[in-house]
């Protein structure tokens, strides 16, 4: 579903990505991981081009995202994203976040992008919320919403950066329901987070990253309980304290 | 000192040419308040383009025109520019010297609100597939707008007031009818008439500022 190979990123003299290769198969589950400042949230921002790669290349879904005769916009459609400060519209209700897209981008009417907006609503269990404006939701239902505008124009891989790192402790929760369910309907996603237990429920491989490359990779138990690498070691015994 | 200002029977006198020039100053209004707005979007939109070869010349536009004073802009355009062979008439000089001078200010202002909205904002459109000019309809400028509403609406306040400069071009906005009501019958009345009138015509936008003023303390 996703092919990168050879990713480099350069900001002026700083190298944040130095060469990572990331395939990811149909309805698989990767979860990154790794210290603040490590590339990872720049990595996930290169597979929908948020970020443009210095070199390398980046297919998704067959599309290839850094050849500039593709439509942008038309593939990111089929690629979701979702931000840790949530980035919904203050200006308008959860519905017009969610349809907005449907009806400037996938030309739905006004009717069709409300019918499926609704459903993407319903399906993060926030149906009766359609009216609310962002600020008069918690953050985690804040988030679900966010979830619900990515979901709702029916992408092939979904894109987490850090989705609970903003919530109270207590409204995480709900958020990892909503990406459970998400996970068990056969969506490819890709998760950049701290939520162990998450990644060891639900992650079929957990990427550690440092310094702008993948130290290691492999299922969760092996990363999490036994990872080969002195760094990897070092990360996890450290947010596992926390 | 009633009979000097404010005389009812010269008010009476008066009181259809004021009514006049009123007429006159709110067509001003209607025209230099939507132009100059129109001007500031441009100049606003142009500043989102991070390229040096529009910067510059903008930022040296925005201060130009806010440096030159309006009532000298208006005297040049329609005092001068005729050396030059030029004649454009009052109305017309109007409409460009406040098209200059207030774009230059709603320009500003635009800006302001332009660069508050959060970068996060315009990355979570361009991520569903949106355009940057559908981000920037959609989601930019309704949240850039409503951050500077109370600096746009005492920017208009002020344009409104500015139309009186239109009297020294002969327009017959209601300053101008108020001093030639003032030369027919010898009375300060009408001067006064118009004072009330303006303030009639503009304290409502001032209590509407004074709330939003309050509304974005309580907002903070």
């Amino acid at each position: 579903m996703i092919q990168a190979k050879g990713i480099h990123k350069q900001f002026g003299a700083l190298h944040v990505l130095k060469g990572v290769d990331l395939d990811v198969a149909e309805r698989e589950l990767v979860f990154i991981i790794g210290p603040s400042g490590s590339g990872k949230s720049t990595m996930l921002r290169c597979l929908n081009r948020l970020e443009v790669p210095t070199a390398g290349s980046v297919v998704v879904d067959g599309i290839d995202l850094l050849d500039p005769r593709t439509d942008l916009n038309h593939a990111r459609q089929r690629i979701g994203m979702v931000f840790q400060s949530f980035n919904l519209y203050p200006h308008m209700t959860a519905l017009g976040n969610v349809t907005l897209a449907l009806r400037k981008v996938a030309g739905k009417s006004r009717a069709e992008a409300d019918e499926i907006g609704h459903a993407a609503l319903a399906r993060v269990g926030l149906a009766e919320r359609a009216d609310h404006r962002p600020g008069q939701l918690s953050g985690g239902q804040q988030q679900r919403v966010a979830i619900a505008r990515a979901i709702a124009l029916e992408p092939r891989v979904m894109l987490f950066d850090e989705p609970t790192s903003a919530l109270d402790p207590e409204l995480v929760g709900s958020v990892l329901g909503v990406m459970r369910s998400l996970r068990e309907s056969g969506m490819t996603m890709v998760v950049v987070s701290h939520e162990m237990g998450f990644a060891r429920a639900a992650a079929d491989r957990v990427l550690f990253m440092d310094d702008g490359l993948i130290v290691e990779q492999g299922p969760p138990a092996q990363i999490f309980e036994a990872p080969v690498h002195a760094r990897t070691r070092g990360f996890i015994s450290q947010i596992q304290r926390h | 000192m009633i009979d000097t200002f404010f005389n009812a029977t010269i008010m009476a006198q008066a009181w259809p040419i004021i009514l006049a020039g009123l007429g006159n100053t709110l067509a001003l209004s209607l025209m230099v308040v939507p132009l100059g707005l129109a001007g500031g979007m441009a100049l606003a939109l142009l500043s989102t383009l991070r390229s040096p070869w529009v910067r510059w010349p903008l930022m040296a536009w925005v201060d130009f025109f806010r440096a030159f004073p309006p009532l000298v802009l208006l005297i040049f355009l329609y005092a001068g520019l005729p050396f030059a062979g030029l004649e454009l008439g009052g109305f017309a000089c109007v409409g460009i010297a406040f098209f200059l001078n207030t774009g230059a200010y709603y320009g500003e202002v635009l800006r302001a609100g332009i660069e508050s909205v959060a970068p996060g904002q315009i990355e979570a459109a361009r991520s569903t597939g949106l355009t940057r000019l559908q981000a920037l309809i959609w989601i930019v400028l309704p949240q850039a707008v409503r951050a500077v509403l109370p600096d746009l609406l005492s920017n208009t306040l002020e344009v409104v007031k500015l139309t009186s400069l239109a009297s020294v071009v002969a327009l017959p906005e209601l300053l101008f009818q108020a001093r030639q009501a003032q030369s027919l019958t010898y009375n300060p009345t009408p001067i006064v008439a118009a004072a009330v009138v303006y303030f009639l015509l503009l304290w409502p936008l001032v209590r509407l500022l004074s709330r939003l003023e309050n509304r974005a303390v309580a907002a903070r």
